[in-house]
């Protein structure tokens, strides 16, 4: 009993959290890699990207909610989510159309491209920041839970309760479905199988009459689909607030890095690597140890790794690490 | 005298802006036939081919296909026109399987391309036994076959290799000039640059020997092979 009132707590305050976070992740982290593979840069304005797409679905989602549109026990954020998918296309093409067209004509270094990337960073961040402000906004409604700590006691008996928020639910179902058709985009289409030979070997796939401005157009319309959902499941679970999303930029690019940069399988299991180290390390363990040690040996302290203030330092180590013994990632793609 | 399937006519040029690289240089293919372009290193031959695929400025003459002037096409232009190029290194998709490898050879293709991929398959049975696996992971003798057999995937009617036999054993170099002599014989003119020039005029039935940027020798394979000069200064006796 005593061991499974502490997988309880560890499921709760460490696992579930962990895979809901280890999805928000993975799915910007797939941004990331696709852009790196196919247009060959590090795109730091992705963290800004999956902030506008956000936004224009907070807008949409309050528009809804207006006109008392609502998908019951479901938040109304996934019927704006299309919407705000559309919107975040458009301004990433339009981005594209007016700054790393140009750089790409030039054939200018990946460097440029990455600087080029940090203005557009800035200009994102301004944009979001003066349409929807600087302030945290919160836009999750429907149902909260599907199992509450209290249900689950009276369901189970048990002395610990067990959580089950309804965004943490969406989150990792829509990536699932997300990564699923992703792959089967990337796999077994004649437009993903393109993608992919341009990823590998740009030459002979013009070679072969791939046009390039289609790869492109395609590769910004996927990263902006998927900084998009990214966003609204991570506001969802948590909340929105654009510094916070200009944030997660090392994280999504540390489980890029970790994975792998330009695989996308890289790119999953880097998210996951780095949410549950992140969390593993900051948990506090306290009622764990007490559940498990005999007796009531229960901790002074909270058997807390490091202070959730450090959280970003974890992200970082994991970073240094990959780059000391494996630059290319866990899963060999290419080298930073 | 009617004028050959593919000509690149006494062309001159190089790479940009660049310094003149060919000086008047002509190389032609006709229907069927396999045309070797032989010489020292830094004589021009990759050059060559690459002017004709219009991978560099022509500055002077012209390049033609089938009777049609191409000197300003680009070169996915002319892989729509019929060209297909091997080029010497990276000339496979690394992490796509073989399969895929020939299927996106046949981009440019709308109608079943069921056909072709079985004919290569055909020519290069291995590849058919390996369809799965990626062409990273393969041979350096089976990885020209993926390059080979990704550039038939068009039908074209002219077949371009930059030195299909680089770093590949004796063996398989034999057998790779057996099934390129096999694709010759389907109608396909072929033009290819080779260090391995005895063995590749052995297959030619042009040869043509350059020594920087310019025609030296021009002539059958089976003469230039006999010619006492061609021997001495670049068969090694």
């Amino acid at each position: 009993m005593e061991i499974l009132n502490a997988i309880i707590l560890f499921s709760q305050f460490v696992f579930i959290p962990a895979l809901a976070y280890g999805s928000q992740l993975a799915l910007g982290a797939l941004g990331v890699t696709l852009i790196y593979g196919i247009l060959r840069f590090s795109n730091f304005a992705h963290g800004d990207t999956m902030a506008f797409g956000t936004m224009a679905v907070i807008l949409f989602t309050w528009w809804f909610q207006a006109m008392g549109l609502s998908l019951g026990p479901l938040p109304t954020a996934l019927l704006a989510l299309p919407i705000g998918i559309v919107f975040c296309a458009l301004f990433v093409l339009a981005t594209d159309w007016a700054v790393y067209r140009f750089y790409r004509k030039q054939r200018s270094a990946p460097v440029i491209f990455v600087i080029a990337s940090v203005g557009v960073m800035f200009v994102m961040n301004g944009v979001v920041r003066f349409i929807i402000g600087p302030d945290d906004q919160r836009f999750a409604d429907g149902e909260r839970f599907i199992i509450s700590a209290r249900t689950f006691r009276e369901l189970t008996g048990m002395a610990e309760g067990l959580t089950f928020k309804v965004s943490q639910g969406i989150t990792i179902a829509t990536a699932v479905l997300v990564v699923a058709a992703l792959f089967w985009f990337l796999n077994r289409t004649r437009t993903g199988k393109s993608m992919r030979a341009f990823s590998d070997n740009e030459d002979l796939a013009l070679l072969s009459g791939i046009n390039p401005d289609k790869v492109v157009t395609v590769t910004w319309i996927l990263a902006a689909a998927l900084a998009t959902i990214a966003g609204t499941l991570y506001g969802l679970d948590k909340s929105f607030k654009p510094f916070t999303y200009f944030q997660l930029l090392l994280p999504i690019f540390a489980a890029a890095i970790v994975g792998g940069l330009g695989s996308p399988v890289g790119a999953i299991a880097g998210g996951f690597v780095v949410a549950f180290s992140e969390i593993m390390l900051t948990a506090a363990y306290r009622k764990m140890v007490a559940y498990i040690t005999p007796g009531d040996w229960t901790p002074d302290g909270l058997v807390q790794l490091l202070s959730t203030d450090y959280k970003f330092a974890v992200s970082f180590v994991i970073l240094l690490l990959v780059l000391v013994f494996r630059p290319t990632g866990l899963f060999a793609g290419k080298a930073v | 005298m009617s004028e050959p399937f593919l000509i690149g006519d006494s062309m001159t040029g190089g790479y940009g802006t660049g310094a003149d690289i060919l000086h008047e240089c002509t190389i032609a293919a006709d229907k069927g036939e396999i045309a070797v372009i032989v010489g020292p290193n830094g004589a021009g031959k990759s050059t060559a081919m690459k002017a004709i695929f219009g991978m560099l400025n022509v500055r002077q003459g012209a390049v033609r296909l089938d009777g049609e002037d191409i000197t300003t096409l680009s070169p996915q232009a002319r892989v729509a026109k019929g060209m297909a190029f091997v080029p010497q290194t990276n000339n496979v998709f690394p992490t796509m399987s073989v399969e895929d490898n020939l299927e996106m050879g046949a981009f440019l293709r709308d109608d079943d391309i069921d056909e072709t991929m079985e004919q290569v398959y055909g020519l290069f049975p291995v590849l058919k036994e390996k369809r799965r696996q990626n062409a990273g992971e393969l041979s350096g003798g089976q990885r020209q076959q993926v390059a080979v057999g990704r550039a038939l995937m068009t039908q074209p009617k002219l077949l371009m290799l930059d030195e299909p036999t680089a770093g590949v054993s004796p063996i398989v170099m034999d057998e790779l000039f057996d099934r390129i002599i096999e694709v010759a014989r389907t109608g396909i003119s072929i033009l290819m640059v080779e260090q391995n020039a005895r063995q590749a005029l052995n297959i030619a039935d042009k040869g043509y020997v350059l020594v920087q940027g310019r025609n030296r020798y021009t002539d059958t394979g089976e003469a230039l092979l006999a010619d006492p000069d061609v021997r001495k200064s670049f068969l090694g006796g």
